[in-house]
């Protein structure tokens, strides 16, 4: 099912866990969080990404439904 | 076959508290985005689950054993129903008492994508008591480790614990409170750039 | 229309109001405000310009027993004060509005979030209300604490609900589960008065001033050199020069408010305060805050000391914004103050990629708009000071600012 990696941005502390298990998707900034490729997670990338998802030890990133909206004002 | 039943029981359970001992020392290393050299990122969240589903299977068969051991009668139920086993009731208790609240923190580790973050993690902060109910069980339901080497293990995890978690409180007494964050790097960068 | 509002008035009391707008009109069950709204065209004035209408459907068709109606007078903006001599001289009008919103929507609470200022009248304005049975429904007041973000939507749910005010992350629309899990209703303090002014006299009589894309008045807070600042209420569509002045004693203009946008003169004397207008240079009305910036002023160093007062107010929760927001008002301090390098330039335009779009809320976002336009519009000062010189034969501040940083979680309830 197709979907988008989200972070919350609250919850995140920065570990780097998604980023070292989907660099094709993830990268990290100067201070440690996640740049996350905002388009829809390719088929062959899916159950990377539902493991990085499952990895990341502060429950921060999740997959989303593409018609969800971003983010509150 | 008995006395197989009862060192088996007594030898699974000494490793799975060494396994929680590890499982402990590691789930404190992930919160504090430790790493154990040499290894990726993933390995110190992932060798604490493998880890922990480790015990599990050592308690598991722990249990089971001590169960079938007919030399003394433990109710199976009694592994999970604190103080209703009639051998060494109170041991035993606080065994399933630990029990208990790893199963919670185990359930609620398999369902952790579909649940409430802030619920989970509150869960998973009982491994801060499920750990000495398990060290107490360990000393006090047979006699293993109140003497010889097995006692300088038990003193050895003890220790372990005990510096780990003095480290974790120390750190989360340091830790710059959410609402001076912003100010404490706004100091930092005025301080760089006088 | 171009309406100077007096300070000095006198807050209208029940009686007053009454006799010059009439009784609130309750339209009963069958409610046909929300299409009133519609045709009347009325979007938030609190700086987003949602659709009014669209805001209350929303909550009306939310399933729920309860349902929540929030007056948002919170205007957190240091430079706007329009919410706060509006709740101090006309606070039936905000508060006839809370109650037809509210009856709208099918509301079973009603909330006014205000900062500390208008407290005292307004809890008299209140007691004569229920004292007449003028309100259908209690109003609540809660105190938003004096920061930036406190009248953030979610901020507002948070600290209604008792903690501090915080932006939250991602929930669930406000309209379908706000404040305790009920679809809630927010609208700014000025767009409840509108409101109540749409039901007494029709949307008609409310497109009567603006712009047909985007009628009706709205209420200014005007800074120009020399002069008292003041709050006005402007039709739409009203050119800014008008309202900021001609001359050359401005050498640019800030439309927006701390989240919006510098513009270059002369290059946009020509803009009027409406969207498409003001779109063209990037920038939009806003909360209505307009500054003209006094030509013997430095436009980089207002631009820093804002900036380093964003920065301050940031919740500090999200990653991106709390590293850098900071490190952005300090490049900026660099700059102004000419000890600036290559290396600035290029880091500020790093950190504001960076912080883009990477927070839960929008401060990040409006705050580099915000540096952004002071680059491109102060760029000859920019340039200047890079040389040591610079311009500007004034060091006072021109835009206000609170003295205090937040420093400790008492600051956020």
């Amino acid at each position: 099912m197709a979907g988008t990696l989200r972070v919350n941005p609250i919850a995140c502390t920065g570990h780097g866990v998604c980023a070292e298990l989907l660099p094709e998707l993830i990268a990290v900034d100067e201070w440690g969080y996640p740049l996350i490729d905002p388009r829809p997670v390719p088929g062959a990338l899916e159950r990377g990404a539902r493991r990085a998802v499952s990895a990341c030890p502060a429950l921060a990133l999740r997959i989303a439904r593409i018609e969800e909206p971003a983010r509150s004002g | 076959m008995n006395t197989a039943f009862w060192y088996a029981s007594r030898a699974t359970g000494i490793v799975a508290l060494l396994l929680l001992t590890a499982v402990l020392v590691l789930g404190i290393a992930v919160n504090r985005q430790g790493r154990l050299p040499g290894l990726p990122r993933f390995a110190v969240t992932g060798l604490h689950r493998n880890l922990s589903l480790l015990s599990v299977a050592f308690i598991a068969v722990h249990v089971v054993t001590a169960v079938l051991d007919s030399y003394v009668h433990i109710p199976l139920l009694s592994a999970v129903i604190p103080f209703a086993s009639g051998y060494e009731r109170l041991w035993i208790g606080l065994g399933a008492i630990s029990v208990d609240l790893m199963l919670a923190m185990i359930v609620t580790s398999l369902l952790r994508g579909r649940m409430n973050r802030v619920l989970w993690r509150a869960v998973h902060l009982l491994a801060y008591a499920s750990w000495p109910l398990a060290f107490g069980h360990s000393l006090g339901a047979s006699t293993d480790l109140q003497q010889g080497w097995l006692l300088g293990l038990s003193a050895a995890c003890a220790l372990v614990v005990a510096v780990a978690v003095s480290w974790r409180l120390a750190q989360a007494a340091r830790q710059v409170p959410r609402a001076a964050r912003v100010s404490a790097v706004l100091a930092q960068q005025k301080a760089m750039t006088r | 229309m171009n309406t100077a509002l007096n300070e000095e008035t006198a807050p209208e009391d029940l009686q007053a109001h009454l006799s010059r707008y009439g009784a609130v009109p309750y339209r009963g069950r069958t409610s046909t405000l929300i299409p009133d709204l519609e045709a009347s065209g009325l979007t938030g004035r609190g700086g987003a310009a949602f659709p009014v209408h669209r805001k209350l459907a929303a909550v009306a068709r939310a399933k729920g027993t309860r349902k929540v109606a929030v007056a948002n007078g919170a205007e957190s903006e240091p430079a706007s004060r329009k919410d706060e001599l509006l709740l101090r001289i006309a606070p039936h009008l905000v508060l006839d509005g809370l109650q037809l919103a509210a009856e709208a929507v099918g509301a079973t609470e009603a909330h006014l979030y205000l900062h500390a200022a208008p407290g005292p009248q307004i809890l008299r304005a209140l007691a004569e209300r229920t004292a007449q049975g003028v309100d259908r429904l209690p109003v609540t007041i809660t105190q938003a604490p004096p920061r930036f973000l406190a009248g953030q939507e979610t901020a507002l749910i948070n600290r209604l609900g008792g903690g501090p005010a915080l932006p939250a992350f991602q929930p669930p629309r406000v309209s379908e589960r706000g404040l305790g899990g009920a679809p809630t209703l927010v609208q700014n303090a000025e767009t409840l008065a509108h409101l109540a002014l749409i039901a007494r006299y029709g949307p008609r009589w409310f497109r009567a001033v603006g712009t047909p894309e985007e009628p009706g008045s709205m209420l200014t807070t005007l800074y120009r050199a020399r002069v008292r600042t003041e709050i006005h209420e402007v039709a739409i569509g009203t050119p800014l020069r008008a309202l900021l002045g001609d001359g050359p004693q401005a050498q640019a203009w800030l439309v927006g408010g701390y989240h919006g946008t510098w513009l270059p003169l002369p290059q946009a004397r020509e803009l009027t305060l409406d969207h498409a207008s003001l779109r063209t240079f990037g920038a939009a009305p806003g909360a209505g805050v307009l500054a003209a910036l006094p030509a013997d002023r430095c436009g980089l160093a207002e631009t820093a000391r804002i900036t380093t007062y964003l920065a301050a107010e940031s919740a500090g929760q999200c990653g991106p914004c709390l590293n850098g927001l900071p490190r952005i008002a300090a490049a900026l301090t660099e700059l102004a103050a000419g000890r600036a390098n290559l290396q600035t330039r290029a880091n500020l335009e790093r950190w504001s990629g960076l912080v883009t779009g990477r927070g839960a809320c929008h401060h990040p976002d409006g705050t580099v708009r915000f540096v952004r336009s002071a680059l491109k519009v102060f760029a000859p000062e920019i340039d200047r000071h890079a040389r040591g010189q610079c311009a500007a034969t004034s060091r006072e501040p021109f835009l206000p600012l609170p003295d205090r940083a937040p420093a400790s979680e008492q600051d956020w309830i």
